[in-house]
């Protein structure tokens, strides 16, 4: 089955963000608090690392499992959307100490309470494409 | 070696595996972006008719469902199999400071007293659970992605926009930590 690799990377994904603790409030606060290096470490180390993955993929024209060329979109560039867009999210993402991964990891950790905030969520991206065309981008 | 993998996993080990599943969803042709799938939940509870933004065809997103159903079953896996039992150490400034907002720290992932499921008697708490994760919901979608797309997809990219984004994260994130938390609580 050709999903079976995604399933698979998502159960390596959930552990890891379980495992680090990366899907927990009391880390969130603590980031927003600048009071640990725990979840700077963990997104730097990510991002140092993503950063030289991407560059050697372009650099070597490094092909995907169907063997066409590795491509990443560029982001369309405008400021009010990513900056506006971005403050609602971190409001949120410190009120309920989840981004949208680590709501469904925490629901397999037994946390059936991230429903609601994943039902939040689903609404909130409703509304935005009720909204979209209103909203400054 | 299980006994390895229980005990809390540190910075470096948990920033060189998301690193490493970014490359995988690259590998397999697809961009690592967790939020898309709010807006695939959307049109597979049937938003396509009514408003465009959410009329396209799902099944281009299936793999990133799977992806979701994956990260369920990583949660459950974490919290069975690869338990610890040892209380989450958190920083004692972060004690203090929450203790000020009446939350108690209680050595568990998140606090009962937010997420238990005592939460489902009251009113408050559920509004505050809704209210969250609506603002993580359209933030992201009007900013185009979330932690995974732009934190870690789009930065490794260079990508000036996903700076731009992240930027934002921790405006709303400090506002809501320092200013609204204490008048919520």
């Amino acid at each position: 089955m050709k999903g079976l690799k995604f399933i698979f990377t998502g159960i390596f994904f959930g552990i890891v963000m379980a495992k680090s603790e990366a899907i927990s409030w009391y880390r969130i606060q603590e980031m927003f608090r600048f009071q640990s290096f725990h979840m700077y470490g963990i997104i730097g180390t990510a991002l140092v690392l993503g950063v030289i993955a991407v560059y050697l993929i372009k650099k070597l024209k490094i092909k995907d499992v169907s063997g066409q060329a590795i491509t990443l979109q560029s982001k369309e560039m405008s400021w009010r959307k990513y900056l506006i867009g971005g403050s609602v999210f971190g409001l949120g993402w410190a009120l309920t100490g989840s981004c949208p991964g680590p709501m469904f990891v925490n629901i397999g950790y037994g946390y059936l309470s991230m429903l609601v905030v994943v039902l939040g969520a689903v609404v909130g991206t409703y509304l935005y494409g009720i909204l979209k065309n209103k909203l400054p981008h | 070696m299980l006994a390895l993998l229980r005990q809390p996993w540190p910075w470096y080990t948990s920033g060189a595996a998301i690193a490493l599943i970014m490359v995988l969803l690259l590998s397999f042709g697809k961009s690592f972006g967790f939020s898309s799938n709010l807006r695939t939940l959307c049109t597979l509870a049937g938003a396509g008719k009514r408003i465009s933004f959410f009329d396209f065809d799902w099944r281009t997103q299936k793999w990133n469902l799977l992806f979701l159903i994956g990260s369920v079953i990583g949660g459950v896996i974490a919290s069975t199999l690869l338990k610890n039992d040892v209380p989450l150490v958190l920083s004692q400034s972060t004690i203090d400071d929450i203790s000020k907002l009446n939350i108690k720290f209680d050595g568990k992932m998140n606090p009962d007293q937010l997420f238990g499921l005592e939460v489902f008697s009251s009113p408050k708490g559920l509004l505050i659970l809704l209210v969250g994760g609506l603002l993580v919901g359209f933030g992201s979608r009007y900013a185009g992605g979330c932690t995974s797309g732009h934190a870690i997809s789009g930065l490794s990219n260079l990508q000036l926009p996903s700076l731009i984004a992240v930027i934002g994260f921790f405006i709303g994130g400090l506002i809501m930590t320092h200013f609204l938390l204490p008048l919520i609580f």
